[in-house]
């Protein structure tokens, strides 16, 4: 019982990771009918926020401290964070510690922004052209991204560590009455589940709840009869897209002291990702959010040591397997709706 | 000729005359001159442009007629490397049985996998290739070790039984690949003045075999099959309210490319007998659709000439550094040579993905039918000028399709 | 005994009933014509004849073979050809070979793998090709691309496509629907021209009532899923039940 709910913790945190980068995916799949494969690129764009702005705020002033000697008796130089200057030891201690979720900030108009470009200047062009161009020049784009990333960062992932306070586990087995140890839990992969829920939520309440989101479903459902109603649905839609971008590029900001950032990671998980969209339903958020998390638990249940025995490698075919089994049993996926990608 | 018609007779004769050439007509530069960074005509490149040409014709016949997109045919790649390395093994180190399971082996997966993947179009089909190319990758990887290799690829060993063939050479070193006797790496050397040309074994076994695969994929383009399969592409409904079962046709196609893929993959080993599973990651499939698309998907000279930009330019890109940089910018004032060099930097080298993602990225938006497409309109730009100065009374000729 | 016979044919979607217990005889060498209202059923019942849907009841049966359940390209090598409200042609092939395309089904069925001969080779089928587009005044535009087409002309085309198959059945599914004045009066003398050259038997789905009445030698009135009366034309025009179901007012 304990190997199961610990398994299912395990499975959360990588389901959100699907869950919100096929949120997304499935947003403009739905609204704008672009297949994008440059959206693990924003993912990792996201993560990267979060590399740079800890980087921004660890800037440092050199001065020599006359002081303290090291161990050649000479005097010591001494790095300050600007941001120690600015804020005040202590406050700026703190800040540096908590870059990651302050990034969150950093990220929000960055993503936005570069998802906006993104539409505008590429994505735009493409409404009209087959869906195998624009998986195509997406695929470019991703490679350019990624590419860009790395000449800046280099190739080898950055180490990204979470805020002090999350640092240890949480012991999940004591609270609900198990042996202590047998089911714990790193707080910060907690704190992403969280987060997470609070991002799909905020997408789901914005879609119901608001005009915008009235008019964007209505165009999902169908696109051409809101346009004939003299709705500007372009305009939203970029806005969606912005959004779009915005959520993977969180995800990606939250993920980065699981997981250190490189250069490739968008790719890593744009593959997943897109057998996630699938197996929820082309087209469908609710499916979407289920099949990441359904996945993501799938993958840490077939990574358990008594699975692995009887079935060797299975963990690392899971995730296709079921893609393969659902197309062809499911085409419309779990939750997909008809007409969508039929022709 | 051969059942072709005067056009691809030509355009047969063409590639052939080129890839006979090659060693001369990639050695344009002098050895020791500053150019001859440029040269191409070394074996090791030389046999890359012409598999990976076999590669891209094979997926052209897929891509470029029915329209469906594989985002996994490096699996079939992979597959063919691995088989042709356990003929190797266990038979001979002839090339040709090895080869010929390498072609057998990927037509078997592509049949099982076009199987299931053919029952969805569109974006499914490409995410179920890719679903089924990363699953192989994963496998051999890590459970199929025993078969695969694992982490370190499929190699030779001093044991293996190669039952018609000795598993040691004379000299105690493990055998190379070979054709009755000939050794694939063996090369001869040419030097006229300061040209040197090099004349390889295996190049010109890969050459021949990408000739006959070029021929045949010709002759499949201009088959009633080939037009079935550009019906397919072009409106699948008519095709099926007109009697015609386009499932049997579309898995045909796929299985012939996908047996392209082995037979690329199979002179890959015969080259250099190893293969690894990186061979089969999906971004080694999606090389293979750049080519295609970059020379012009659906034409047939295109994947050819696709293949072997890419692949000379990988090759030629990736070598350039910032000393060759400041030595082409040098002719500047200082501080625009560094500023000149600053801004192709990124691009050159370890920067090689970035210009190819970019090359891609402008092909698919300004140029979809590419390099083909792109040479068309040059030269109806030509005829049009010629056209304007000469008579007009040749107006009345219908344009060219 | 009739080419097509429909029997007692159902089909509901969810709570709606689309088609209700029709019957319908089409004879052969008879241009028979289905018409109605808008959302009378008229295009269900045509995709219960070509294999697109599958009724809850009934049965219909071609020639004394019973259809459903049949793929649509079975339903074709049995002898009945499809032209569609919009004109489905391969858009990318040349004229030429979009009517060699049925020829090779016709002579080869649903599947033959000749990968490897020329299609230059097949004088027999390329002769075949040309003749009909000779036939219907197509010939100089054989090498035109099919996509560059007028309307018109790609409606002639599809109609090749169909006849060159020698159907024993031709259903035409709105043939009209959305074309000019100028073009319906061409569609229809093309499909009179058709009717006159050879004997052929076919079934128009169509709410346009000039075409219906210049062409057709019986009708049946569908109305809400069923078939209202079925008669030869110069009867349906009086017919005050026809009148009802058309313009809603009372007899």
């Amino acid at each position: 019982m304990d190997a199961i709910i610990l398994q299912i913790l395990n499975g959360l945190d990588k389901g959100s990771a699907y869950a919100l980068i096929a949120l997304g995916l499935t947003l403009i799949f739905g609204t704008l009918g672009v297949v994008n494969f440059a959206h693990g690129a924003l993912f990792m764009i996201g993560a990267f926020c979060a590399v740079t702005l800890s980087r921004i705020l660890s800037i440092s002033r050199t001065y020599v401290d006359e002081t303290q000697k090291d161990f050649l008796g000479r005097p010591l130089e001494v790095k300050v964070p600007y941001a120690h200057d600015i804020f005040g030891p202590e406050m700026g201690a703190a800040i540096i510690d908590w870059a990651v979720p302050l990034s969150i900030l950093f990220a929000i108009p960055v993503m936005i922004a570069v998802g906006v470009i993104m539409e505008r200047g590429l994505i735009k062009h493409f409404y009209k052209r087959p869906h195998a161009d624009q998986i195509l020049v997406t695929f470019g784009l991703a490679i350019v991204l990624q590419e860009i990333i790395k000449y800046y960062y280099g190739a080898n992932p950055i180490p990204t560590p979470a805020p002090a306070a999350f640092k240890g586990s949480f012991d999940f087995g004591a609270v609900i009455g198990f042996d202590a140890n047998t089911i714990i839990y790193p707080y910060w992969r907690l704190v992403y589940f969280a987060f997470a829920a609070v991002i799909i939520g905020a997408v789901f309440a914005f879609l119901q709840f608001t005009t915008f989101g009235m008019v964007v479903r209505a165009g999902m459902a169908d696109r051409e009869t809101v346009g004939l109603l003299g709705i500007n649905i372009d305009k939203r839609f970029t806005m969606m897209f912005g959004l779009a971008a915005a959520v993977a590029g969180l995800a990606g900001v939250m993920y980065a002291p699981i997981n250190s950032p490189n250069y490739h990671m968008g790719m890593d998980f744009l593959v997943l990702s897109f057998v996630v969209v699938v197996v929820g339903g082309m087209g469908s958020l609710p499916g979407a959010v289920l099949a990441g998390f359904l996945l993501g638990i799938l993958e840490s249940f077939a990574s358990m040591k008594e699975v692995i025995n009887i079935l060797p490698g299975i963990n690392q075919i899971i995730i296709y397997l079921v893609a393969i089994i659902i197309l062809l049993t499911r085409p419309r996926g779990l939750m997909g709706r008809k007409g969508v990608m039929e022709e | 000729m051969l059942g072709l018609g005067k056009k691809d007779t030509t355009l047969v004769l063409l590639v052939a005359c080129l890839t006979m050439l090659a060693p001369f007509l990639l050695n344009p530069f002098p050895e020791g001159s500053a150019m001859a960074q440029f040269n191409a005509g070394y074996p090791d490149l030389m046999q890359r442009f012409v598999i990976f040409g076999i590669f891209a014709i094979g997926f052209n016949i897929l891509f470029g007629l029915t329209g469906y997109l594989s985002f996994g045919h490096a699996a079939f790649l992979g597959i063919g490397s691995y088989a042709a390395v356990w003929m190797f093994k266990l038979l001979s180190m002839n090339v040709i049985p090895a080869i010929l399971l390498a072609v057998v082996m990927s037509g078997l997966f592509a049949l099982l996998i076009g199987f299931i993947s053919l029952r969805r179009s569109g974006i499914y089909f490409s995410i179920l290739t890719l679903a089924f190319a990363q699953m192989m990758f994963a496998l051999a990887y890590s459970v199929l070790t025993p078969i695969t290799g694992g982490e370190t690829g499929l190699q030779l060993a001093p044991d293996d039984p190669r039952v018609l063939d000795t598993a040691t050479s004379a000299s105690g070193n493990i055998p190379v690949p070979g054709l009755f006797g000939m050794e694939m790496r063996d090369t001869a050397k040419l030097e006229l003045g300061s040209w040197v040309f090099t004349f390889n074994v295996g190049y010109y076994f890969s050459a021949i075999v990408m000739l006959i695969s070029f021929y045949l994929a010709i002759r499949i383009f201009r088959s009633p099959f080939g037009m079935m399969l550009r019906a397919v592409k072009s409106n699948q409904q008519r095709v099926n309210y007109t009697g015609l079962n386009a499932r049997p046709y579309t898995l045909a196609a796929f299985v012939i490319s996908g047996m392209y893929a082995g037979l690329a993959g199979g002179l890959m080993a015969s080259m250099d007998p190893l293969a690894g599973a990186e061979r089969m990651f999906w971004t080694a499939s999606g090389e293979v659709v750049l080519m295609t698309i970059l020379g012009g998907a659906g034409t047939l000279i295109g994947p050819v000439l696709g293949a072997g930009m890419i692949k000379y330019m990988e090759n030629i890109i990736s070598k350039i550094n910032s000393d060759i940089l400041h030595s082409w910018f040098a002719f500047l004032p200082d501080g625009l040579e560094d500023f000149m060099v600053a801004i192709v930097y990124p691009f050159i080298g370890k920067g090689w993905h970035l210009t190819l993602g970019i090359i891609f990225m402008l092909v698919v938006i300004f140029l979809p039918g590419g390099l083909v497409e792109g040479g068309q309109r040059i030269a109806r730009l030509f005829r049009r000028k010629k056209q304007a100065k000469g008579d007009d009374a040749s107006k009345a000729k219908q344009p060219a399709e | 005994m009739g080419i097509l016979e429909v029997k007692g044919v159902n089909k509901r979607f969810g709570g709606l009933q689309a088609l209700g217990d029709v019957n319908l005889s089409v004879q052969e060498n008879k241009v028979h014509a289905i018409i109605g209202p808008n959302g009378a059923g008229k295009s269900t019942l045509l995709n219960c004849l070509v294999g697109k849907l599958i009724p809850d009841t009934g049965s219909v049966m071609f020639k004394g073979q019973s259809v459903l359940g049949r793929k649509p390209y079975e339903i074709n090598q049995m002898g009945i050809s499809r032209v569609f409200q919009t004109p489905e042609i391969f858009g990318d092939l040349s004229v030429l070979e979009n009517v060699m395309i049925p020829c090779f089904a016709r002579r080869d069925g649903a599947f033959r793998m000749h990968a490897i001969e020329s299609v230059q080779s097949e004088h027999e089928i390329m002769d075949m090709a040309m003749t009909m587009l000779e036939d219907v005044n197509m010939a100089e535009k054989r090498d035109m691309h099919a996509a560059s087409l007028s309307r018109g002309d790609k409606r002639r085309l599809e109609m090749a496509m169909c006849l060159v198959q020698e159907p024993s059945l031709l259903l035409l599914d709105e043939p009209t629907a959305g074309m000019a004045r100028a073009d319906t009066n061409n569609t229809i003398d093309l499909l009179r021209e058709i009717k006159e050259k050879r004997d052929i038997t076919m079934c128009i789905i169509e709410h346009d009532m000039h075409v219906v009445f210049s062409l057709a030698d019986r009708i049946t009135v569908l109305a809400q899923g069923t078939p209202l009366v079925e008669d030869a034309p110069e009867n349906i025009k009086g017919n005050p039940k026809v009148r009802e179901a058309y313009l809603g007012e009372s007899a």
